[in-house]
């Protein structure tokens, strides 16, 4: 896979006299940023969208095709591999999860990377190693519709996530709907997602009191499930996608948009505060 | 020993019993089970040393044959709860989908629908709650997950304890310990009444004079 060209040799925190023409932006912002200019006619072509999950079962029909599928396997003294995965899906939930970014964006490529299915006690290590895997592949979009609890893995995860965010590999992760405190969703550098209870897949709103910065479909949602399934489905980890999707929509048509000015788009589209959505 | 497992021992000893917890953590499932009009609802425990979820209480399907039964910690839709933190809802599963199988295969029972939430105490996910098919005419709504969230956090504070009871229970039986032969003598002291227990308690004092 590519790497993506955003590592740029130092000092980037300055700018020398009569440089600042480089800083041009390579797509002029309109005065009105609107949905049909974010994603009016995009498919995700050309979006590398990595769901990090239980799994995906492969050719399921609301999920079609897979780019690539990998498993992160922690053996003992948490020895951490990555390896192809014929697996598919342990659970369900990952398959679901690439249904609904499917629906939202057909075109786009669905990598799976399977962080389920390592025990319990390997799970946050696999969960950790799986992350930083996916920002290495440089992957457009990572939908993590999961979480840990554990302090431990904070630091660890919140650095995954800022080295995402520089490299321009999108991180949208689930909120928690319970009061406990969990990650990687707390982190600013991340998209982080919860559910409304409208029922159409494009309508998000943008949360003025964070931590969760977005609101997306997540109550009873028709989902993939195993066995080339469906179901009707609940939870943030459902919502989760819908903004993946439409991330993916937004990079499709301007794929030379970095985490920060995505998430202005997606600001400004929001559905309160765009209101009307074209 | 630690002075918590000490205190925790004797404290458990006089103040408790595994049974009295495991009758919080089945009156918890009859309660979800009530209150969502479910068929079933289960809590199930994570069992760090042999990295599976157990089976603990039991309310309606599944009631006279689970507990103690034991799924894999990490696969499964139970696994993904435990080790996402994400609660899930689904509904309508379609006949022939692969589903909820293990619990399945134990029962003989197939739920076409299940709510699972994990069961959190600082920080750490001691296990999950099950409500197996609510009355799928109902749209679920968020309320309902804020509610299936409040009977997560009770059935979580009820694991807890119950698991803490455990391992006051495995130091009470390491009879070897002097942390366990304090805590029977105050288990038994518990039991007494009347003037063997006044007179118990006027021998413990002299004990404590003698010692201080």
């Amino acid at each position: 896979m590519a790497e993506p060209a955003t590592e740029r040799p130092l000092p980037a925190w300055s700018r020398p006299a009569g440089s600042t023409e480089s800083l041009a932006l390579p797509t002029e912002w309109p005065g009105r940023v609107t949905r049909e200019w974010a994603w009016g006619g995009s498919t995700g072509k050309g979006v590398r969208v990595c769901i990090l999950d239980s799994g995906i079962e492969a050719a399921h029909p609301l999920v079609g095709e897979l780019a690539g599928a990998v498993a992160v396997e922690v053996g003992d003294d948490d020895e951490v591999s990555v390896v192809e995965d014929a697996e598919g899906d342990l659970c369900g939930h990952g398959t679901a999860c690439a249904g609904i970014v499917r629906s939202l964006a057909p075109d786009c490529e669905l990598f799976s990377v399977r962080v389920l299915g390592a025990g319990f006690t390997g799970s946050g290590t696999a969960l950790l190693e799986g992350l930083r895997w996916a920002v290495d592949q440089g992957f457009h979009v990572i939908n993590m519709s999961l979480s840990t609890t554990k302090s431990k893995f904070a630091g660890l995860l919140h650095e995954a996530a800022d080295r995402a965010y520089f490299r321009r590999s999108v991180l949208v992760a689930s909120a928690h709907n319970m009061p406990v405190e969990s990650y990687p969703w707390r982190f600013s550098s991340v998209i982080s997602v919860g559910s409304h209870e409208e029922r159409e897949a494009e309508t998000f709103f943008y949360n003025p009191s964070p931590p969760v910065e977005f609101f997306a479909r997540g109550v009873d949602v028709e989902v993939a499930w195993l066995g080339g399934a469906r179901a009707r489905s609940t939870g943030n980890s459902f919502a989760t996608p819908h903004m993946s999707g439409i991330c993916a929509l937004i990079l499709g048509k301007h794929p030379e948009l970095t985490p920060f000015q995505l998430k202005s788009a997606l600001y400004l589209t929001a559905t309160n505060v765009e209101g009307l959505g074209d | 020993m630690t002075d918590d497992r000490l205190r925790a021992a004797v404290a458990t000893g006089v103040l408790a019993s595994e049974d009295a917890h495991r009758a919080l953590l089945q009156a918890t499932v009859e309660v979800a089970r009530a209150i969502f009009r479910a068929k079933a609802s289960s809590v199930l425990l994570y069992d760090e040393v042999t990295d599976e979820l157990v089976f603990e209480a039991v309310a309606g399907e599944g009631s006279e044959t689970l507990v103690g039964e034991r799924l894999p910690s990490s696969t499964g839709i139970g696994g993904w709860v435990l080790v996402t933190r994400q609660p899930i809802v689904l509904d309508d599963v379609s006949k022939d989908a692969r589903f909820a199988e293990d619990a399945a295969k134990k029962t003989g029972y197939l739920p076409k629908g299940l709510m699972c939430v994990p069961l959190i105490h600082e920080e750490e996910p001691l296990g999950v709650l099950y409500v197996l098919d609510r009355p799928q005419e109902i749209r679920f709504s968020l309320e309902e997950m804020e509610l299936l969230g409040l009977f997560g956090n009770q059935a979580a504070i009820a694991l807890d304890l119950l698991r803490k009871a455990r391992r006051a229970r495995a130091v009470l039986d390491d009879a070897g310990t002097d942390a366990a032969l304090l805590a029977r003598v105050a288990e038994n002291l518990e039991g007494l009444d009347g003037e063997r227990r006044a007179a118990g308690v006027d021998l413990l004092r002299s004990l404590e004079a003698l010692f201080s």
